[in-house]
């Protein structure tokens, strides 16, 4: 075996590992702790296929980001642990149902054409010199620049959505206003009085010296 | 390939082995006396002379203070989550000196010359943060986890403001290797990026003492409302191994800013007719050790100066203003770039 295999079959199985433990595991945070691995993991196995600007960007946006994310909604969640597992029975048939329709779904596509040995030939190595995110960005900005496109434009609007939908005037809220903060002077908080020094009267026991 | 022994193979690791050791003991050499340079800085901003006491003028304090840290007991909380309050101090120090590998310290000096290096330390520097998320919630301490909530949000924000900055330093070279960088900026001082990414350099430079929870927006440790923060409960070593990532953190973003917006290892005297061969004898690394000292004093000098921001402040700064203004100044260096204008772009 060679030392790529070796080095697939570890990361595979660290992968397939994480993946049934975010499932299995009680607690919400070790679950999505669990996730941040199999994340990382398949970013490792990208690398294998000398795709290192998507294995970074998997690093970079789904571990650093959405996952940072992720974990501080669910630690901030107070979960009951029992009253989560007290339906189990009940819904176990559609679960169950759900599981089996996927599993049908996920044969039919890996059956198909598309993924025949033939058509999805061993990649082959290139050279030292290859740049994975040359041909990325040629492909993507070039045969693809619509699509691209299109598809950011409906991330944008979804972002627009989601902060619409959320962002709503509440009566009691209380908000600040940075720029009137700034523009505050001197002279709206603070009154300076000329007057002339006074001097207490004198007390003549002489406690306090 | 076939040919290649197991005897091959351990000279080949045992090589990068010795390089990983030459890069990293100086950085932990450098963390031990960029804490002593920052107490001794600030004392004499604040008029008093810092640590003299232990070793000549107080040179081996670092020393001593680490020997306390080893042998203070690391305490486990009771209630706190046994196996990742312990994992937490290493998923902060690991990311911290893993990103080293791909940092350049002169012409061809580096251990890993990676095609998206940019993009690696950008990704790097954004998993650290797992260190102080999992701290704060495993140490089951209210302080602990005010500090970890604070943190999250903030580094994620800044993070958007720092990989626009990059986009600009990588759209001016056209590449995302730190050494094209480097030697895209070839030319003379004005040459280098500091110039026609003005703002982006001062924003990069901001959000980096953001990412790395340094004063003023050290506000995850807030000693007066929130004790120290997410390492509230921890103790000797493993206490030190967060102020190890940490400042190895601050040395980082130092590097990074003089490798991307200084030119790096380029001398700064390039290009001017007599002082340019006057100082042709100092090798590359000196030059960039020297720039990133200079962003080192400034993060010491930012500490002894501003006074914390009010949390709304910080992210008012990040979301309002930095991300806006990246996103213009690409816009102008886009055309820039296009036009082919002046020394930069062409």
């Amino acid at each position: 075996m060679s030392f790529e295999k070796l080095v697939f079959y570890t990361f595979a199985a660290i992968l397939v590992y994480a993946a049934t433990r975010v499932i299995t595991v009680r607690n919400p945070v070790h679950a999505a702790l669990h996730l941040v691995l199999a994340f990382f993991t398949s970013a490792a196995l990208w690398l294998l296929l000398e795709a290192e600007f998507l294995a970074i960007t998997l690093v970079l946006v789904y571990v650093g980001a959405v996952m940072v994310l992720f974990l501080f909604v669910v630690m901030m969640l107070d979960i009951n642990l029992v009253s989560l597992k007290e339906g189990f029975m009940r819904y176990l048939p559609v679960g169950l149902g759900v599981a089996a329709l996927m599993l049908i779904e996920m044969i039919l596509v890996v059956r198909s054409k598309a993924f025949d040995a033939a058509s999805m030939p061993v990649p082959v190595r290139h050279a030292a010199d290859y740049s994975n995110t040359r041909e990325l960005g040629g492909v993507l900005y070039t045969d693809y620049v619509y699509p691209f496109e299109i598809a950011s434009v409906i991330l944008v609007v979804a972002i627009i959505a989601a902060i619409a939908l959320t962002l709503r005037k509440r009566g009691e809220s209380k908000t600040q206003n940075p720029a009137e903060q700034v523009k505050v002077r001197r002279e709206d908080r603070v009154r300076l009085v000329k007057m002339a020094t006074e001097q207490p009267e004198r007390a003549d026991s002489g406690e306090h010296s | 390939m076939q040919e290649t022994g197991i005897f091959d193979w351990i000279i080949t690791v045992g090589l990068i082995l010795a390089k990983i050791i030459i890069i990293l003991l100086p950085l932990v050499l450098g963390v031990a006396y960029l804490t002593f340079a920052e107490r001794k800085i600030i004392g004499y901003m604040q008029m008093r002379i810092g640590p003299n006491r232990v070793g000549p003028r107080g040179w081996l304090q670092p020393i001593a203070d680490v020997l306390k840290l080893l042998m203070k007991e690391v305490i486990v909380p009771t209630r706190s989550n046994n196996y990742l309050f312990v994992i937490a101090p290493t998923l902060a120090i690991g990311p911290a000196l893993a990103a080293w590998a791909v940092i350049p310290f002169g012409d061809g000096l580096v251990l890993a010359d990676v095609d998206a290096s940019l993009l690696y330390i950008l990704a790097l520097t954004s998993v650290g943060v797992y260190g102080v998320i999992i701290a704060g919630w495993a140490s089951n301490s209210k302080y602990a986890f005010i500090s970890t909530m604070r943190s999250a949000a903030q580094i994620v924000s800044y993070e958007i403001a720092m990989g626009f900055a990059l986009v600009g330093v990588l759209m001016a070279a056209g590449s995302i290797n730190l050494s094209d960088i480097v030697e895209a900026q070839r030319g003379s001082l004005l040459h280098w990026y500091w110039l026609p990414l003005l703002p982006l350099f001062v924003i990069y430079f901001i959000s980096g003492v953001a990412e790395t929870n340094r004063a003023p927006f050290d506000v995850a440790e807030g000693e007066s409302e929130i004790v120290a923060g997410f390492h509230v409960e921890y103790s000797g070593m493993a206490f030190a191994m967060f102020f190890l990532a940490e400042y190895a953190n601050m040395i980082l973003i130092a590097f990074l800013a003089a490798l991307l917006f200084l030119g790096g290892w380029l001398s700064p005297f390039e290009g001017i007719p007599v002082l340019a061969p006057m100082f042709n004898w100092v090798p590359g690394p000196v030059w960039l050790l020297a720039k990133a000292s200079l962003f080192l004093f400034f993060y010491l000098w930012f500490r002894a100066t501003f006074p914390r921001y009010r949390y709304d402040q910080i992210m008012r700064l990040g979301w309002k203003v930095f991300i806006p203004l990246t996103i213009v100044w690409l816009v102008l260096e886009g055309a820039a770039v296009v036009s082919g204008l002046g020394p930069w772009f062409d």
